[in-house]
Order: C-alpha cells, then sequence, then structure tokens
C-alpha cells in the first residue's frame, strides 16, 4: 500500500553523515514519534521523505505517493513570518500542490482552507496578517495549511514545540483525528511524556535507529543512553564509510 | 506668454490655473522628447515596481545593484563596437547579466555559499571588466553615457523595447508568481523546482538593461527598488505591495521629468531623486508601520 520503505539511507552534510544507513518502514496509517537527542538527524529524515534533501546513498521507497500526497509541517524558523499574508491565505497555500503552478485555487481550495481554520479553532482570523498572530496561533495556521493539501502522509517537525497545554491538546486531537483516517501521520518530538500518551509507534533515532517499534518498547532508560552515546560522535577526521551499498 | 505671466500682479485665479498647466502639463504637450520619455517611465514602472517588490521579498534587495554593474562589460563591449547603438548595447548587456546571474545562481545552490556572497563575488569580476574596457578604448563622454543614460534621448526604438519588455515581464511573472512567492515564503518548500529562480533572474536582467538606455547603468535599479520599498509602508498585502509600488514608480517618473526638465537637472538623477524622496516620505508617514505611527504611542486598545 503506501508504506514507506527506507532502504540503507544515508543523508550526510559535508560528507559527514547526519542519517546513517537507515533501514525501515513506516507502515500505511501508522502514528509514529521520531524522537532522539539534538543532532540525531530527527528533521533530516522527515526532510528526505518529502523530497527536501537529497540523499548520499540508498533510497527511499514511496510506493504511489506523489509529491501532493505528502504534506510537511516546517519548523517556524523556516519561515518569513513578515511575508505578506493572512490568514486564510496561508491555509490556501496547502491547496497549491493540487492546483500547480497555474491551475486556479478556485473554490474549492476556498472552501477548503475555511472549513481547516475552522476546524483548528481560528475561525474569525481569515484576514488577520501573520505577523500579527501569537506563536500558537500561527502553529494552529500551519496546521491548517496541512488541513487544507488532504494528504496521505503528514510529517511534522517538532509540532507541539513552545506551545501551551490548550494548543497541544487541540493539535493532538487533530494528529488523532488523521490517524483515525488512516493517514500515515510522523512527528519528530521532545516531549517523552507526550509520546507515551499520544503516540503508539516510536522511532528513536540518533543517526541510526536506536530501537523502532511501539512506543513502550523503545522509550526505555537504555536506549536512552546507547542514543547518547551515538550522537555526539561528529569527528573531524573520520574515517570513510566502507559499509556496501546494499541497494546497488 | 512668460512674460505676461509674471507681469500680471497679483496672479488671478484663473491665471494660477494656467501657472499650473504650465508647469504641470504643458512641457510634455509641447515637447515630443518629453512625451517619449513620459512614456518610457510609465512603461518601466510597470514592468520594474513589481519585480522589485519581489526580490524585496525575497531578500534580495541588494541583488539589483549588483546586477545593474555585472551588466556593464557587455553593454561596454556593445557599445564600443557599435557606438551608442541601442540593440547592441542591450544584447550585451543582457549576455553579461544572463551570464553574472546564473553562474552566480548555480554557484549558489551548488555550494554552500550565501547568495548574496555569490553575487557580490562575480558582480566585482564583471564591473572590473566593464571598467578596464570602457577605459581602454572609450572616452569620459562615453562613461558618463553608460553610467548616467540619457531618458530624454529615448527614441521610437528605445520606446518599443520598454514597452515590451514591460510587457514581457508582467506575463512571465505571472507565469512564475505562485513558485517565486511560496518559496520566498518558505525557502525549503520546493515547489516547481528551481527553474522560477532563474527565470526571475533573468527578468531582473532584462528589465535593467532596458531601464539603462533611459537612466544609465547607476541609476537603472532606483526606479525597480525604491517605489517598492516604499510600497511596503503602505500596503499589507502582496497584490497591495505591487500594485502600490508600480503606481509610487510611475509618479516618480512623472515627477522626476518635471523636476529634470524645470531645475534644468540631468533626468535619471531626477526620477531616483523623486523616488527617493517617496520612500522617506512613506518611512515617516506611511500607514504600515511608518515611522510617525510607531513613534506616536497611540492609547492601545481593549483587545
Amino acid at each position: 500500500m503506501a508504506d514507506i520503505h527506507l532502504h540503507n539511507v544515508t543523508v550526510a552534510y559535508q560528507r559527514h553523515p547526519a542519517l546513517h544507513h537507515i533501514e525501515g518502514c513506516f507502515a500505511a496509517g501508522s502514528l509514529t514519534a521520531v524522537v532522539g537527542p539534538n543532532g540525531a538527524g530527527k528533521s533530516t529524515l522527515l526532510k528526505a521523505i518529502a523530497g527536501r534533501l537529497p540523499l548520499a546513498d540508498g533510497h527511499i521507497e514511496l510506493a504511489g505517493l506523489k509529491p501532493r500526497d505528502i504534506a510537511f509541517l516546517p519548523q517556524q524558523a523556516s519561515l518569513d513570518r513578515d511575508f505578506p499574508l493572512s490568514v486564510l491565505e496561508l491555509a490556501m497555500l496547502g491547496h497549491a500542490r493540487h492546483a500547480g503552478v497555474f491551475g486556479s485555487f478556485g473554490k474549492r481550495g476556498l472552501a477548503a482552507a475555511e472549513a481547516a481554520l475552522a476546524a483548528v479553532g481560528l475561525e474569525g482570523f481569515e484576514r488577520r496578517r501573520i505577523n500579527t498572530l501569537s506563536g500558537g496561533q500561527l502553529q494552529r495556521a500551519l496546521f491548517a495549511r496541512v488541513l487544507v493539501q488532504d494528504a496521505r502522509v503528514i510529517l511534522l517537525d517538532e509540532p507541539f514545540n513552545a506551545l501551551d497545554a490548550r494548543t497541544v491538546a487541540d493539535l493532538l486531537a487533530l494528529l488523532h483525528r488523521w490517524h483515525g483516517e488512516a493517514r500515515t501521520v510522523i512527528a519528530v518530538l521532545h516531549d517523552f511524556d507526550l509520546v507515551r500518551r499520544g503516540f503508539p509507534q516510536a522511532l528513536y533515532l540518533a543517526r541510526q535507529p536506536v530501537a523502532w517499534g511501539s512506543t513502550e518498547s523503545v522509550l526505555t532508560p537504555e536506549n536512552q543512553l546507547r542514543a547518547r552515546h551515538m550522537a555526539e560522535s561528529w569527528d573531524e577526521d573520520a574515517a570513510l564509510c566502507r559499509i556496501p551499498d546494499q541497494a546497488a | 506668454m512668460k512674460t505676461q505671466r509674471f507681469a500680471a500682479f497679483p496672479i488671478k485665479p484663473r491665471d494660477r490655473r494656467i501657472m499650473l498647466y504650465d508647469f504641470l502639463i504643458q512641457p510634455f504637450g509641447e515637447f515630443a522628447f518629453m512625451k517619449r520619455s513620459l512614456v518610457a517611465c510609465l512603461a518601466l514602472a510597470l514592468g520594474s515596481a513589481p519585480i522589485g517588490a519581489i526580490l524585496m521579498l525575497r531578500r534580495m534587495s541588494l541583488f539589483g545593484e549588483a546586477m545593474s554593474h555585472a551588466i556593464l562589460p557587455g553593454a561596454a563591449v556593445g557599445f564600443l563596437v557599435a557606438g551608442f547603438s541601442l540593440p547592441a548595447i542591450s544584447v550585451g548587456g543582457i549576455i553579461a547579466g544572463l551570464v553574472v546571474a546564473w553562474a552566480a545562481g548555480a554557484a549558489t545552490r551548488a555550494t554552500d555559499q550565501r547568495e548574496d556572497a555569490s553575487f557580490a563575488a562575480f558582480y566585482l569580476i564583471a564591473l572590473a571588466l566593464g571598467v578596464t574596457l570602457i577605459s581602454t578604448r572609450g572616452s569620459s563622454v562615453d562613461v558618463m553615457h553608460i553610467l548616467f543614460g540619457s531618458v530624454l534621448a529615448v527614441d521610437e526604438a528605445a520606446l518599443l523595447l520598454l514597452a515590451s519588455v514591460a510587457t514581457l515581464s508582467l506575463l512571465i511573472l505571472a507565469a512564475v508568481y505562485r513558485p517565486l512567492l511560496m518559496d520566498a515564503f518558505e525557502p525549503d518548500f520546493q515547489f516547481g523546482g528551481a527553474i522560477h529562480h532563474f527565470i526571475f533572474l533573468g527578468l531582473v536582467v532584462v528589465n535593467l538593461v532596458a531601464a539603462f538606455q533611459a537612466m544609465g547603468s547607476l541609476m537603472a535599479v532606483g526606479l525597480m527598488m525604491l517605489p517598492a520599498l516604499a510600497a511596503r509602508y503602505w500596503a499589507h498585502s502582496l497584490p497591495g505591495i505591487m500594485l502600490m509600488a508600480t503606481g509610487i514608480g510611475a509618479l516618480a517618473g512623472y515627477g522626476g521629468l518635471l523636476l529634470s526638465f524645470h531645475a534644468n537637472l540631468p533626468s535619471g538623477p531626477a526620477i531616483v531623486l523623486v523616488a527617493g524622496g517617496g520612500f522617506l516620505v512613506s518611512l515617516l508617514f506611511g500607514r504600515a508601520r511608518g515611522l510617525v505611527q510607531l513613534l506616536r504611542r497611540q492609547p492601545h486598545l481593549e483587545a
């Protein structure tokens, strides 16, 4: 179906691997939290799946998934918050992958954006400029954009960072709604309690998978210790990696 | 006519009207070269003001400046080969500008170098090359021609070029508008590849070359950037900024030509000065977070 298979995936920055020979699979319709220390390659993994980064090695098998089937919620720091957009326009951007470069957004895009804003609790905010929003409101608006895209795979990069409890609860409910609709959801998170409460599957990443499976089997003190050792080993003079490329 | 005007004192209201007409409209009615330069300025504003707005939103406000220097060697070669001939200068300028823009753009995307840094490197090389070319072969009059242009010397052919460039610019801009702006808002979005970026860089070059003849290489970028930067103080939405920029650009063209005509100033700098005045006024009094509005400490609202 629409499983996402990772085959020997390696992504490197200046030849140093941020993701190293990753094998594994996100099953279609699964809800997975990606956890791990800073520099573990969590965001890199999401960007690689979204096709936003070139792979140094291996490949990602997206059985039958087109770019429009993958929605991506970026970290807010990667956006220009002073860009002259209204909240409604931001939500409508989710429709761009359907409309293409030339196609009209039409009534469907508009209706979808209005419904999505209502779903994330931003009714009445349509005409507000995005530079007047709080961090939480902007996050809701970005969730609305994901809703509008109506994608089968949803990738969320630290979706609950610096949000108050109510916003987290609202947005987590949205995640569970997507899970109930059999969409594949992968989210990068730091809050282990939240992962235990809300996510059935987890991937503990430290450039390579430390553990991958049901959340309670992944979030163990032993794995935490192993991850810390694995993630902090950037070596200026690292030798050439000799692991053969199975994909070739 | 003029003596009559000053002899009649005090001025009657009817005469005042005539004076205003003399001052604001008659230069364009009486002189064909003024008429042509006005149309040239309007065409320039129409094409390059929206481009300036997009440059601003892509955080490339200084890019136009760099490009206006980068077209110099090409224009110089054209000038040295064919004299002050519009086709030769334009073709040379476009080739040099495109080479620099695309080389720098490609260097940025292929390596870790930031875009502004790549452009700095490539435009400096081009500028040095251009100045060398002109100084070995040309006279100082040639240099003045190329640096400052002459909007009052715009002929029918130049007018046709300007109008075609403005028309094509708007059409092409419409075609790459969506990916261009999505990628300005979210650089990682990856919508429609990178081709739109290179098309846009090409548009900037072509518009600068078109403005080159009228405004000169140093002033060409003024009518592109200043109206857009001023518009940011008035409009909140993207279409609003673009429309506003076009309007300000057109007004600056008109006002600058008047200033140049009455005060006997070179037209290119006069137009850019008026545009600059427009920017300063906007900076101070703009309704969208202008300085006065920010400093006035208006009482806060209830919610």
